[in-house]
């Protein structure tokens, strides 16, 4: 599903004079899983995340994502796999121009789906997360609770294969922590290998599950928490 | 979901392209060079037409001379002067029609230097005959030759030197036209790439978005061409009507040397076919220059990303 053996990932001019922010990093993670990606601000999450979201390759080593060899792939490939994946972003990330419905129809549209489909996915989905009475609202019209719904919402009508968060709980209360954790987890109960980077132990704790520990652009933890 | 429903059948504008390439500033870029190039089709066409009339009016008349018509041809078995000798040969040539010039024409010729005395004079004036070739470029060697064997010293006179200025000054004008048509293309293709750009950097965040969930190229440069070629159609037409009442006014000043006469029931005539197709065509080929060149920029942008 996921493998990364000594992978690297460098800022900057390619050829040298590039800042390193990941090095050596090696881990697999099976199909179905569940992880945390851990470590303090600046430790790489970030990068490593777009490493694995196909927004980068890296620098070095070898990468496979959803079967694929990424430093081989053509890039007319890579759209593709990228709509297998979902990625919640730190800060959402959302259109301004649209509304929350066509936000979250956006996924089903690049991917082609009839329209008809398309809108009782996004209804039933805007549901879910109880936003259906705002389909109509434009996301600066949104708290940041409700945007952060509607970016998980836009993540997941797809039914990625992975789906990637960055501090999803950010902007969320602790009861609305707790909610999005409930809808990580049956996400990942119907098949989706989900990786949430935080530094929110707390929730670390109250949801046990294997954790990739970066400090310093390298992984000094990857084993079953 | 009635309101839903509403907003779906408009269509979608994902990158919000209707405010990153605002409806005006491009369609008004668009209608000037389509207005100049409006009237550069009009110099091809009506340099082309001209280059067609001389090739085949003055370029294609030849002027033989006859001295002494009235004297016994060279070798005359059958006692007839040089100019039978010379009207017999040029009958039995095919190719050519054959006019010769009667004396009041000749005094016509004549007139400009000699005055209306020219026929009192008693001058000794050649024969004249105007050719007309059906091929204009056809060489006449074989029929000097023969024309000089009947009738010695007859002049076959091409008017070589004009020939050659008249058809350099068609190509050039020709040119000059076709070269002001590549311009406006050009200076078309650098306007829509500049908005293109512009409404690339307007929606950036946007742009990286849709590439990040999985858009292909094809998907984010389709929207571009989209909405470029709709605002360059809007501009070509608007254009290509602005150009017509001048191009009409135009042609009816030139109508005497057309040759047609400008009435109101034949306006449609005034212009040469090949300029209507070229004003239809005008909106269609700013469409597609905004569709080809959207496409380019955007996909030459997106090569940038991952």
């Amino acid at each position: 599903m996921v493998r990364l053996d000594n992978i690297g990932l460098d800022y900057g001019p390619p050829g040298g004079g590039g800042h390193t922010v990941l090095s050596d990093i090696s881990f697999a993670l099976p199909q179905g899983g569940f992880s945390w990606l851990l470590g303090p601000s600046g430790a790489g999450k970030s990068s490593l995340l777009r490493l694995l979201m196909l927004a980068a390759r890296p620098s070095r080593g070898h990468l496979e994502i959803l079967g694929a060899d990424i430093a081989r792939a053509r890039r007319g490939a890579l759209p593709g796999l990228r709509r297998r994946i979902g990625v919640v972003f730190q800060d959402f990330r959302l259109l301004d121009h649209l509304s929350a419905f066509d936000n979250v129809a956006l996924p089903l549209r690049l991917a082609g789906r009839p329209e008809g489909q398309v809108r009782a996915d996004v209804a039933e989905m805007l549901h879910w997360v109880g936003l259906f009475e705002r389909a109509e609202a434009r996301p600066a019209e949104l708290s940041g609770g409700e945007q952060q719904r509607l970016a998980i919402s836009r993540a997941v009508i797809a039914r990625p294969a992975l789906l990637l968060a960055d501090e999803p709980t950010g902007n969320l209360d602790d009861a609305q922590a707790e909610r999005l954790m409930q809808l990580l987890h049956e996400l990942n109960r119907l098949g989706t290998s989900v990786i949430v980077a935080t530094h929110n132990e707390a929730l670390v704790a109250r949801h046990p599950a294997a954790a990739l520990r970066l400090h310093h652009g390298r992984l000094a933890q990857a084993a079953p928490a | 979901m009635s309101e839903l429903d509403h907003r779906f059948r408009r269509g979608h504008d994902d990158l919000g392209l209707r405010r990153a390439l605002p409806g005006r500033l491009l369609p008004a870029l668009v209608a000037a060079m389509a207005f100049l190039a409006a009237l550069a089709a009009a110099g091809v066409v009506a340099t082309a037409h001209l280059a067609t009339q001389w090739q085949h009016g003055a370029l294609a008349a030849v002027t033989i001379q006859v001295p002494r018509p009235g004297e016994p041809a060279a070798d005359d078995a059958q006692d007839q002067t040089r100019r039978a000798a010379v009207q017999a040969v040029l009958a039995a040539t095919s190719g050519v029609s054959v006019h010769q010039l009667d004396e009041g024409e000749l005094a016509d010729l004549l007139r400009p230097w000699l005055g209306d005395s020219a026929e009192r004079l008693s001058l000794p004036l050649p024969a004249v005959f105007a050719l007309h070739l059906a091929d204009p470029d056809r060489d006449l060697a074989a029929l000097t030759t023969r024309l000089d064997q009947a009738a010695p010293g007859t002049l076959v006179e091409r008017h070589e030197l004009w020939r050659g200025r008249l058809a350099a000054l068609a190509r050039s004008l020709q040119a000059a036209a076709g070269l002001a048509l590549l311009l406006v293309g050009g200076i078309a293709v650098a306007a829509i790439t500049v908005a293109t750009r512009a409404g690339l950097a307007a929606r950036r965040e946007a742009i990286e978005l849709v590439h990040q969930i999985g858009a292909p190229d094809r998907f984010i440069a389709q929207r571009f061409a989209a909405r470029a070629s709709l605002l360059a159609l809007i501009g070509g037409t608007i254009g290509a009507l602005a150009a017509l009442p001048v191009l009409l006014i135009l042609a009816w000043l030139a109508a005497p040397l057309t040759g047609l006469t400008p009435r109101l029931a034949t306006l449609a005539l005034l212009l040469p076919p090949p300029l209507w197709a070229s004003l239809l065509a005008l909106p269609a080929a700013a469409a597609a220059i905004g569709w080809v060149t959207a496409q380019a920029t955007v996909r030459g942008w997106l090569a940038l990303l991952p």
